[in-house]
Protein backbone atom coordinates (compact mmCIF):
# COMPACT_ATOMS: atom_id res chain seq x y z
CA UNK A 1 0.00 0.00 0.00
CA UNK A 2 1.95 3.01 -1.51
CA UNK A 3 -0.87 5.25 -0.53
CA UNK A 4 -2.21 4.28 2.59
CA UNK A 5 -4.63 6.54 4.26
CA UNK A 6 -3.67 9.31 1.77
CA UNK A 7 -6.79 11.72 0.54
CA UNK A 8 -7.20 12.24 -3.16
CA UNK A 9 -9.35 14.64 -5.29
CA UNK A 10 -9.47 13.81 -8.78
CA UNK A 11 -11.44 16.36 -10.86
CA UNK A 12 -13.61 14.68 -13.59
CA UNK A 13 -12.98 11.04 -12.79
CA UNK A 14 -16.18 9.75 -13.45
CA UNK A 15 -14.38 8.24 -16.44
CA UNK A 16 -11.69 8.09 -19.13
CA UNK A 17 -8.47 8.47 -17.74
CA UNK A 18 -9.52 10.66 -14.11
CA UNK A 19 -11.62 7.12 -13.42
CA UNK A 20 -8.65 4.68 -14.19
CA UNK A 21 -6.39 6.99 -11.84
CA UNK A 22 -8.92 7.04 -9.25
CA UNK A 23 -9.10 3.21 -9.67
CA UNK A 24 -5.26 2.99 -9.39
CA UNK A 25 -4.74 5.36 -6.33
CA UNK A 26 -7.50 3.58 -4.24
CA UNK A 27 -5.88 -0.05 -5.19
CA UNK A 28 -3.09 1.61 -3.11
CA UNK A 29 -4.73 2.52 0.10
CA UNK A 30 -5.84 6.21 -0.65
CA UNK A 31 -9.05 7.54 -0.18
CA UNK A 32 -10.53 8.98 -3.39
CA UNK A 33 -13.38 12.03 -3.97
CA UNK A 34 -14.73 11.47 -7.36
CA UNK A 35 -15.47 14.61 -8.70
CA UNK A 36 -17.75 15.45 -11.70
CA UNK A 37 -19.06 18.25 -13.38
CA UNK A 38 -22.80 18.60 -13.32
CA UNK A 39 -26.22 15.80 -12.99
CA UNK A 40 -25.33 14.35 -15.92
CA UNK A 41 -22.24 12.59 -14.82
CA UNK A 42 -23.52 11.79 -11.26
CA UNK A 43 -24.62 8.07 -12.35
CA UNK A 44 -20.76 6.95 -13.56
CA UNK A 45 -19.28 8.80 -10.47
CA UNK A 46 -21.09 6.32 -8.36
CA UNK A 47 -20.50 3.34 -10.47
CA UNK A 48 -16.80 4.24 -9.95
CA UNK A 49 -17.28 4.97 -5.99
CA UNK A 50 -19.05 0.95 -6.01
CA UNK A 51 -16.41 -0.29 -7.98
CA UNK A 52 -14.39 1.40 -5.46
CA UNK A 53 -16.04 -0.42 -2.11
CA UNK A 54 -16.23 -3.56 -3.93
CA UNK A 55 -12.07 -3.83 -3.86
CA UNK A 56 -12.50 -2.83 -0.22
CA UNK A 57 -11.39 0.56 -0.91
CA UNK A 58 -12.90 4.42 0.19
CA UNK A 59 -14.45 6.50 -1.78
CA UNK A 60 -17.14 9.37 -2.38
CA UNK A 61 -18.65 11.28 -5.36
CA UNK A 62 -18.80 15.01 -4.83
CA UNK A 63 -20.35 17.22 -8.03
CA UNK A 64 -18.53 20.20 -8.40
CA UNK A 65 -17.68 22.45 -11.68
CA UNK A 66 -14.00 23.23 -11.78
CA UNK A 67 -14.65 26.22 -13.47
CA UNK A 68 -16.82 27.70 -10.32
CA UNK A 69 -14.63 28.49 -7.65
CA UNK A 70 -17.64 28.36 -5.17
CA UNK A 71 -17.87 25.13 -5.98
CA UNK A 72 -14.80 23.88 -5.90
CA UNK A 73 -14.73 25.60 -2.05
CA UNK A 74 -17.83 23.42 -0.82
CA UNK A 75 -16.05 20.44 -2.41
CA UNK A 76 -12.83 21.11 -0.42
CA UNK A 77 -14.97 21.76 2.55
CA UNK A 78 -16.55 18.77 2.17
CA UNK A 79 -13.70 16.71 1.60
CA UNK A 80 -11.84 18.17 5.01
CA UNK A 81 -14.34 17.74 6.88
CA UNK A 82 -15.22 14.35 5.53
CA UNK A 83 -11.48 13.44 5.66
CA UNK A 84 -9.66 15.78 7.67
CA UNK A 85 -6.80 16.61 5.34
CA UNK A 86 -5.83 16.34 1.36
CA UNK A 87 -2.60 14.67 0.54
CA UNK A 88 -2.93 14.30 -3.54
CA UNK A 89 -4.81 16.89 -5.93
CA UNK A 90 -5.09 15.37 -9.80
CA UNK A 91 -6.21 17.92 -12.19
CA UNK A 92 -7.77 15.50 -14.45
CA UNK A 93 -11.18 17.44 -15.85
CA UNK A 94 -10.70 18.78 -19.55
CA UNK A 95 -12.76 19.17 -22.82
CA UNK A 96 -12.13 19.50 -26.33
CA UNK A 97 -13.71 21.80 -28.93
CA UNK A 98 -12.06 21.35 -31.67
CA UNK A 99 -12.34 23.39 -34.94
CA UNK A 100 -9.70 25.17 -37.00
CA UNK A 101 -8.71 28.31 -35.59
CA UNK A 102 -10.64 30.32 -38.77
CA UNK A 103 -13.74 28.65 -38.11
CA UNK A 104 -13.64 28.43 -34.07
CA UNK A 105 -16.27 30.22 -31.67
CA UNK A 106 -14.94 32.18 -29.38
CA UNK A 107 -17.38 30.27 -26.75
CA UNK A 108 -15.44 27.06 -27.73
CA UNK A 109 -11.93 29.02 -26.59
CA UNK A 110 -13.69 30.05 -23.37
CA UNK A 111 -14.81 26.78 -22.53
CA UNK A 112 -11.72 24.75 -23.25
CA UNK A 113 -9.74 27.78 -21.54
CA UNK A 114 -12.24 27.74 -18.26
CA UNK A 115 -12.24 23.73 -18.02
CA UNK A 116 -9.06 22.72 -18.73
CA UNK A 117 -6.87 25.70 -17.10
CA UNK A 118 -9.03 27.59 -15.19
CA UNK A 119 -10.62 24.81 -13.38
CA UNK A 120 -6.74 23.86 -12.68
CA UNK A 121 -6.11 26.94 -10.96
CA UNK A 122 -9.30 26.93 -8.86
CA UNK A 123 -9.02 23.60 -7.99
CA UNK A 124 -5.28 24.10 -6.71
CA UNK A 125 -6.00 27.30 -5.10
CA UNK A 126 -8.51 25.15 -3.65
CA UNK A 127 -6.34 22.65 -1.89
CA UNK A 128 -2.96 24.66 -1.38
CA UNK A 129 -3.56 25.92 2.26
CA UNK A 130 -4.75 22.60 3.47
CA UNK A 131 -1.16 21.57 1.99
CA UNK A 132 0.55 24.00 3.50
CA UNK A 133 -0.66 23.81 7.06
CA UNK A 134 0.22 19.94 6.33
CA UNK A 135 3.74 20.48 5.17
CA UNK A 136 2.98 17.93 2.30
CA UNK A 137 1.39 17.72 -0.99
CA UNK A 138 1.17 16.44 -4.26
CA UNK A 139 -0.14 18.33 -7.30
CA UNK A 140 -0.41 16.25 -10.26
CA UNK A 141 -1.51 17.74 -13.65
CA UNK A 142 -3.27 16.19 -16.85
CA UNK A 143 -1.53 18.61 -19.55
CA UNK A 144 -1.24 16.51 -23.11
CA UNK A 145 1.70 16.62 -25.98
CA UNK A 146 -0.63 18.85 -27.50
CA UNK A 147 0.67 21.82 -25.34
CA UNK A 148 4.23 20.57 -26.54
CA UNK A 149 3.72 20.22 -30.34
CA UNK A 150 0.70 22.18 -31.25
CA UNK A 151 -2.44 20.22 -33.11
CA UNK A 152 -4.66 21.77 -35.81
CA UNK A 153 -7.68 21.66 -34.81
CA UNK A 154 -6.76 22.25 -31.55
CA UNK A 155 -5.61 25.82 -30.47
CA UNK A 156 -7.69 26.52 -27.83
CA UNK A 157 -7.14 22.50 -26.07
CA UNK A 158 -3.49 22.93 -26.76
CA UNK A 159 -3.34 27.10 -25.61
CA UNK A 160 -4.74 25.55 -22.26
CA UNK A 161 -2.38 22.21 -21.79
CA UNK A 162 0.33 24.60 -22.43
CA UNK A 163 -0.57 26.98 -20.20
CA UNK A 164 -0.95 23.98 -17.66
CA UNK A 165 2.83 23.33 -18.04
CA UNK A 166 3.45 27.39 -17.15
CA UNK A 167 1.63 26.93 -14.30
CA UNK A 168 2.64 23.37 -12.88
CA UNK A 169 6.22 25.11 -13.23
CA UNK A 170 5.30 28.16 -11.17
CA UNK A 171 3.10 26.57 -8.59
CA UNK A 172 6.10 24.13 -7.97
CA UNK A 173 8.54 27.29 -7.32
CA UNK A 174 5.95 28.58 -5.17
CA UNK A 175 5.02 25.59 -2.47
CA UNK A 176 8.49 23.77 -2.89
CA UNK A 177 9.80 24.88 0.52
CA UNK A 178 6.14 23.55 1.76
CA UNK A 179 6.83 19.79 0.84
CA UNK A 180 4.34 20.14 -2.28
CA UNK A 181 5.39 19.45 -5.43
CA UNK A 182 3.57 19.99 -8.81
CA UNK A 183 4.03 18.12 -11.97
CA UNK A 184 2.79 17.10 -14.98
CA UNK A 185 2.04 14.69 -17.48
CA UNK A 186 1.90 14.92 -20.89
CA UNK A 187 -0.06 12.13 -22.32
CA UNK A 188 0.00 10.90 -26.04
CA UNK A 189 -2.81 9.51 -27.78
CA UNK A 190 -4.60 6.91 -24.85
CA UNK A 191 -7.68 5.21 -26.01
CA UNK A 192 -10.54 6.84 -24.63
CA UNK A 193 -14.47 6.74 -25.52
CA UNK A 194 -13.17 9.55 -27.03
CA UNK A 195 -10.70 8.13 -29.42
CA UNK A 196 -13.70 4.97 -30.41
CA UNK A 197 -15.52 8.00 -33.05
CA UNK A 198 -12.02 8.63 -35.05
CA UNK A 199 -11.80 7.32 -38.65
CA UNK A 200 -9.77 4.55 -39.52
CA UNK A 201 -7.93 6.66 -40.96
CA UNK A 202 -7.17 9.39 -38.63
CA UNK A 203 -5.96 6.12 -36.76
CA UNK A 204 -3.80 4.75 -39.09
CA UNK A 205 -2.24 8.18 -38.96
CA UNK A 206 -1.36 8.97 -35.71
CA UNK A 207 0.12 5.28 -35.59
CA UNK A 208 2.68 6.15 -38.40
CA UNK A 209 3.90 8.78 -35.78
CA UNK A 210 4.00 6.65 -32.80
CA UNK A 211 7.55 4.86 -32.59
CA UNK A 212 6.23 2.39 -30.65
CA UNK A 213 2.88 1.62 -33.09
CA UNK A 214 0.12 1.22 -30.31
CA UNK A 215 -2.04 3.81 -28.68
CA UNK A 216 -1.66 4.52 -24.98
CA UNK A 217 -4.17 3.07 -22.26
CA UNK A 218 -5.36 5.18 -19.11
CA UNK A 219 -3.95 2.41 -17.38
CA UNK A 220 -0.34 3.82 -18.49
CA UNK A 221 -1.25 7.42 -17.23
CA UNK A 222 -2.66 6.02 -13.99
CA UNK A 223 0.31 4.02 -13.26
CA UNK A 224 2.65 7.53 -13.61
CA UNK A 225 0.53 9.64 -11.71
CA UNK A 226 0.25 7.13 -8.45
CA UNK A 227 4.63 6.70 -8.71
CA UNK A 228 4.01 11.02 -8.81
CA UNK A 229 1.94 10.66 -6.33
CA UNK A 230 3.73 8.26 -3.77
CA UNK A 231 6.23 9.23 -1.25
CA UNK A 232 9.51 7.32 -3.99
CA UNK A 233 8.59 10.75 -6.26
CA UNK A 234 8.97 13.22 -3.17
CA UNK A 235 12.69 15.04 -4.79
CA UNK A 236 10.04 15.53 -8.14
CA UNK A 237 8.65 18.66 -8.73
CA UNK A 238 8.06 21.04 -11.56
CA UNK A 239 8.48 18.39 -13.75
CA UNK A 240 6.84 17.27 -17.49
CA UNK A 241 6.74 13.96 -18.62
CA UNK A 242 5.31 12.18 -21.59
CA UNK A 243 3.66 9.50 -21.80
CA UNK A 244 3.07 9.05 -25.53
CA UNK A 245 4.95 5.67 -26.68
CA UNK A 246 7.55 8.02 -28.22
CA UNK A 247 5.14 10.17 -30.33
CA UNK A 248 6.65 13.24 -29.45
CA UNK A 249 11.05 13.48 -28.19
CA UNK B 1 -11.50 42.54 21.75
CA UNK B 2 -7.80 43.13 21.99
CA UNK B 3 -6.64 43.01 18.54
CA UNK B 4 -2.50 42.58 19.87
CA UNK B 5 -3.80 39.15 21.71
CA UNK B 6 -5.89 37.89 19.01
CA UNK B 7 -2.53 38.90 16.44
CA UNK B 8 -0.51 37.33 18.34
CA UNK B 9 -2.51 34.11 18.80
CA UNK B 10 -2.68 33.60 15.13
CA UNK B 11 0.97 34.33 14.88
CA UNK B 12 2.04 32.09 17.01
CA UNK B 13 -0.28 29.51 15.34
CA UNK B 14 0.79 30.13 11.82
CA UNK B 15 4.52 30.71 12.64
CA UNK B 16 5.45 27.95 15.25
CA UNK B 17 7.07 31.11 17.61
CA UNK B 18 7.20 31.15 20.98
CA UNK B 19 4.29 33.96 22.54
CA UNK B 20 6.95 36.28 24.32
CA UNK B 21 9.03 36.46 20.58
CA UNK B 22 5.52 38.06 19.87
CA UNK B 23 5.91 42.07 20.48
CA UNK B 24 4.75 44.78 19.03
CA UNK B 25 8.08 45.82 17.45
CA UNK B 26 8.73 42.23 16.33
CA UNK B 27 9.40 42.23 12.30
CA UNK B 28 7.74 39.02 10.61
CA UNK B 29 11.21 38.27 8.75
CA UNK B 30 13.64 39.49 10.59
CA UNK B 31 12.45 38.40 13.78
CA UNK B 32 10.44 35.90 13.91
CA UNK B 33 11.94 34.27 10.62
CA UNK B 34 8.73 34.44 8.18
CA UNK B 35 9.36 34.08 4.60
CA UNK B 36 7.00 35.05 1.84
CA UNK B 37 4.76 32.52 1.75
CA UNK B 38 4.65 32.67 5.84
CA UNK B 39 3.39 36.42 5.55
CA UNK B 40 0.72 35.33 2.92
CA UNK B 41 -0.66 32.76 5.16
CA UNK B 42 -0.63 35.02 8.50
CA UNK B 43 -2.30 37.62 6.46
CA UNK B 44 -5.20 35.05 5.12
CA UNK B 45 -5.82 34.12 8.74
CA UNK B 46 -6.22 37.75 9.96
CA UNK B 47 -8.71 38.12 7.26
CA UNK B 48 -10.58 35.27 8.67
CA UNK B 49 -10.29 36.05 12.10
CA UNK B 50 -11.47 39.61 12.08
CA UNK B 51 -13.67 39.08 8.71
CA UNK B 52 -11.76 42.13 6.61
CA UNK B 53 -10.20 42.53 3.73
CA UNK B 54 -6.38 42.93 3.16
CA UNK B 55 -5.23 43.69 -0.25
CA UNK B 56 -1.65 42.72 -1.36
CA UNK B 57 -0.78 46.00 -1.92
CA UNK B 58 -1.40 47.22 1.84
CA UNK B 59 -0.12 44.19 2.93
CA UNK B 60 3.00 44.65 1.92
CA UNK B 61 3.37 47.56 3.72
CA UNK B 62 2.96 45.23 7.18
CA UNK B 63 5.96 44.38 8.51
CA UNK B 64 5.88 44.41 12.31
CA UNK B 65 3.03 43.20 14.41
CA UNK B 66 2.32 47.11 15.52
CA UNK B 67 1.62 47.46 11.74
CA UNK B 68 -0.40 44.72 11.44
CA UNK B 69 -2.49 45.26 14.95
CA UNK B 70 -2.76 49.75 13.79
CA UNK B 71 -4.19 48.05 9.85
CA UNK B 72 -6.65 45.77 11.65
CA UNK B 73 -7.96 48.17 14.37
CA UNK B 74 -8.24 50.81 11.18
CA UNK B 75 -10.06 48.26 9.10
CA UNK B 76 -12.42 47.49 12.21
Amino acid sequence: MRLKDKVAIVTGSSRGIGKEVALKLSKEGAKLIINYPFDGEAQGAQEVVKEIEDLGGEAIAIEADVTKIDQVKAMVKEVKGEFGRIDILVNNAGITKDGLLMRMKEEDWDAVMNVNLKGAFNATKGVTRTMMKQRSGRIINISSVVGLMGNAGQANYAASKAGLIGFTKSVAKEMATRGITVNAIAPGFIETAMTDELSDKVVEQMLAVIPMGEFGQPEDIADLTLFLASDEARYITGEVIRVDGGMVM
Amino acid sequence: MDVFETVKDIVVAELGVDADEVTLEASFIDDLGADSLDIVEVVMAFEEEFDIEIPDEDAEDIETVQDAVDYIENAL
